[in-house]
C-alpha cells in the first residue's frame, strides 16, 4: 500500500480527535500525540528504502487530479520533520506539565505536523500553498500559547508578516496558472521546458521573484528574518525546536528547493533563471553575516539560538545557491552536485544541532526558571547529561571536527571555492569563526564556569527530557562518522532529486 | 491590462496599510485588503466576458464548450477565502488579548520585542 496520504491523515486525524476526546478523557494528548508521532517517525524512516512514490488522489490521473509526489528531497524532509516532531513530543510530556489548555496544544502541534508532511509530499502548487497555511496557522497559534504580553506580541507579528508571505505566494501561484494553465508541479515544468524552452517569460519572472520572496520570509531569510528572533524564543522550548529545526525548512527551504529546481527548472532552462540563483546567494550571505553578528551580542539563549538559525539557514541557502547558479550557468555538473550536497547535508546537520540546542534551553528554564546567560554558569556540574549533550551541539555547529556541522561547512566551502566564488567563500569561512566565537560564550557563560546561585538549586531533569536530548547528541555526532551512509542512503537521493528536474516530470506524469 | 493594474494598487494599497498605521486593528485591515487584491486577480485570471457555467449536458453545441469559462481559479477562490477566515479569526483573537494585555490597540506601545 501507498504510505504517501498516511502522513497527512495520521497527524490531521489526530489533531481531530484529540481535542474531541479531550472533552471526556484528559490525557488524550500525552496518549494519541506521542503514538502517531512514533508511527509516523517509524513509516517515514522506512521510506529511505524506496523514496519514489506517486499517490494519485482518488485515482485521479494529473494533470487533471491531485498527486502527492515524494522523491529523495521529500524524504529527507520527511525524516526530519516526523523524526523530530516524536522527540519534540516526548519532551513536551513532562515540560508543558506547567502549562493549561494541553489538549489544545496536542491538537496544534498534530496540525502543524500534518501541515508540514503535505508540503513536503504535495506534488501541486496550490496545495502546497494550502497546507503551508495549515502548518503557519498552527504554528502561529503555537507562538502566542503561552499568552503572555511578550508571546502575544512575537505571535501577531509572525501572524503578520506571515500572512504577508502569504498573500505574495498566492500571487506568484495565480501568476503561475495564469501563463501555463496548469497547477501539478510536473506539468507546470514540462509547460514552462516546453512552450517557453526554458526563456523565463516576465510573468513567470514577475512569480519567482514573488515565491523567493514568500518562501524566503517563511525560511526567515534576512531581509525577510524580522519575525524569528522574537517568534522562536517566545514559543514554548519543544516549539522553539519545531520551529527553528524543521517548519522554517519545510517551509522555507524546501519550497524554494522544489519550485526553482524542479518547476522553474533552473538547470534545464536558460541562463534567465541566473538571476534567482543570484538572489538566493544574495539573501545566503546576507543572513550568515547579519544573523552572526546579532547573534553576539544576544544574552537570552533562546534569542541567540534564534540568531544563530539565521546564520545557519543561510549556510544551507548558500549551497544551494551556489548550485543553483553553477547549474543556471552551464558550469561542471559535479560542481553543482557537491554544493547542493553540501547545503542539503549542513540542512539535516541543522535540523539535529539545533533542535537539540532548543530543547536544552527548555531543560535549562525548567530546571533554573531562567535563560538569562548571566545569571547562568556552572551547570556541568549540576546538570551534567543536559550540559554534555548542549555542549556536543554546540561543537558540531560551530564547525569543530569531527563533528557532523564541520563536515557540511566545509563541503558547502568547496564547493563555493570551485564554482569559482572565492570572495564569498572567505566571508563564508568568516563567519564561520564568528559561530565559533558565539557558542564559547555559550559553553562558558552556561556550562562551565563557576555554578551561579540559581544553578546551585537546578536538578538534573527527568529521564522523558533528556532522552530525546541525548538521542540528537548521538545524531550530532553520528552524522559526522557514518557520513557514507546518511549520504549515500538519504542525501545522495536529495541531491539528485533537485540536479534532474526531469526526472521529477518523468515520475509524476510517467 | 486596467484590471490588473487596478489589482496591484489595491494589493500595495494594502501594503501600505500594513507598514504605515500604527493601530494593530487597521494593520489587520490591512491584511484583509491585500487578500482580497489577490482573491480578485485570482477571480479576473479566470474571467472570461459572455461565459456560461462549465456543466457538461448531452447534445450540446460546440459554441457553448467554447463559452466555458475555466472553474479552476474560483475553485482556488473560494479556498483561499475559507484561509483567509481562518487567518482573520486567529489575528482578531489575538487583537482583543493585546487589548486586554496592554489596554491599547497602539504597536508603538505595546511593542516591546526588538525584532
Amino acid at each position: 500500500m501507498n504510505p504517501l496520504p498516511l502522513y497527512v491523515a495520521i497527524p490531521l486525524g489526530a489533531a481531530f480527535l484529540i481535542p474531541l476526546l479531550g472533552v471526556w478523557w484528559k490525557k488524550s494528548g500525552e496518549t494519541l500525540a506521542p503514538l502517531s508521532m512514533l508511527i509516523l517517525a517509524v513509516m517515514s524512516m522506512l521510506q529511505v528504502s524506496r523514496p519514489a512514490a506517486v499517490y494519485y488522489m482518488g485515482g485521479w490521473v494529473p494533470p487533471v487530479g491531485i498527486a502527492l509526489v515524494s522523491d529523495g528531497l521529500s524524504t529527507l524532509l520527511l525524516i526530519a520533520i516526523n523524526v523530530i516532531g516524536f522527540l519534540c513530543i516526548l519532551f513536551s510530556l513532562k515540560y508543558m506539565q506547567t502549562y493549561t489548555g494541553l489538549t489544545k496544544y496536542y491538537a496544534l502541534f498534530m496540525l502543524m505536523v500534518a501541515g508540514m508532511n503535505g508540503v513536503v509530499v504535495s506534488g501541486d502548487l496550490f496545495n502546497l500553498y494550502v497546507f503551508l497555511e495549515v502548518a503557519s496557522i498552527a504554528s502561529y497559534a503555537l507562538v502566542a500559547f503561552g499568552v503572555g504580553a511578550e508571546e502575544l506580541e512575537a505571535g501577531f507579528k509572525y501572524l503578520i508578516l506571515g500572512s504577508v508571505a502569504s498573500v505574495m505566494l498566492l500571487f506568484g501561484i495565480g501568476t503561475v496558472y495564469a501563463v501555463t494553465g496548469s497547477l501539478n508541479m510536473a506539468d507546470v515544468a514540462r509547460e514552462i521546458a516546453m512552450r517557453f524552452g526554458g526563456e523565463m517569460n516576465p510573468a513567470l519572472l514577475l512569480a519567482g521573484a514573488f515565491f523567493l520572496m514568500g518562501f524566503g520570509l517563511k525560511a526567515a531569510l534576512v531581509p525577510f528574518h524580522a519575525w524569528l528572533p522574537d517568534a522562536h524564543p517566545s514559543a514554548p522550548a519543544p516549539i522553539s525546536a519545531m520551529l527553528s529545526g524543521v517548519v522554517i525548512k519545510s517551509l522555507g527551504i524546501y519550497a524554494i528547493c522544489r519550485v526553482f529546481f524542479n518547476v522553474y527548472g533552473i538547470g534545464t532552462g536558460a541562463g534567465e533563471a541566473v538571476i534567482f540563483a543570484n538572489g538566493m546567494i544574495a539573501f545566503a550571505l546576507l543572513s550568515i553575516i547579519v544573523g552572526g553578528l546579532l547573534a553576539i551580542g544576544q544574552w537570552d539563549y533562546k534569542r541567540l539560538l534564534a540568531y544563530s538559525s539565521i546564520g545557519q539557514v543561510g549556510y544551507v541557502m548558500l549551497g544551494i545557491g551556489v548550485g543553483a547558479r553553477v547549474l543556471a550557468t552551464g558550469g561542471q555538473l559535479s560542481i553543482a552536485g557537491l554544493a547542493i550536497l553540501g547545503g542539503l547535508f549542513h540542512m539535516f546537520n541543522h535540523v539535529a544541532f539545533k533542535s537539540l540546542l532548543f530543547l536544552s534551553s527548555g531543560a535549562i528554564q525548567y530546571a533554573t526558571g531562567t535563560r538569562d546567560m548571566k545569571q547562568l554558569g556552572g551547570l556541568r556540574e549540576k546538570m551534567p547529561v543536559t550540559a554534555f549533550t548542549t555542549n556536543m551541539a554546540a561543537l558540531s555547529i560551530a564547525g569543530v571536527p569531527p563533528f557532523s556541522g564541520f563536515w557540511s561547512k566545509l563541503v558547502i566551502l568547496v564547493a563555493t571555492i570551485k564554482a569559482g566564488h572565492t570572495a564569498i567563500a572567505i566571508v563564508a569561512i568568516v563567519f564561520a569563526f564568528v559561530t565559533l566565537v558565539y557558542y564559547i560564550k555559550v559553553q562558558r557563560e552556561i556550562l562551565f564556569g563557576s555554578v551561579s546561585k540559581l544553578v546551585e538549586k537546578a536538578k538534573e531533569v527527568p529521564a522523558l527530557m533528556y532522552v530525546p536530548l541525548i538521542l540528537l547528541a548521538i545524531a550530532c555526532v553520528g552524522f559526522g562518522l557514518l557520513y557514507p551512509m546518511v549520504g549515500v542512503y538519504i542525501l545522495e537521493p536529495a541531491r539528485d532529486a533537485l540536479m534532474n528536474g526531469a526526472e521529477y516530470i518523468q515520475l509524476v506524469l510517467g | 491590462m486596467t484590471v490588473y493594474f487596478l489589482c496591484i494598487v489595491l494589493l500595495t494599497m494594502g501594503l501600505y496599510c500594513l507598514v504605515a498605521k500604527k493601530n494593530i486593528v487597521k494593520k489587520v485591515l490591512g491584511i484583509v485588503i491585500m487578500d482580497y487584491a489577490v482573491n480578485l486577480y485570482l477571480i479576473i485570471v479566470g474571467y472570461k466576458s459572455g461565459g456560461v457555467a462549465p456543466i457538461i449536458e448531452p447534445d450540446m453545441p460546440a459554441a457553448t464548450l467554447e463559452r466555458f469559462v475555466d472553474p479552476l481559479p474560483q475553485a482556488m477562490v473560494l479556498t483561499s477565502i475559507v484561509i483567509g477566515l481562518g487567518v482573520l479569526s486567529l489575528m482578531v483573537a489575538m487583537c482583543i488579548r493585546l487589548y486586554e494585555k496592554h489596554g491599547t490597540f497602539d504597536m508603538s506601545v505595546i511593542s516591546k520585542l526588538r525584532g
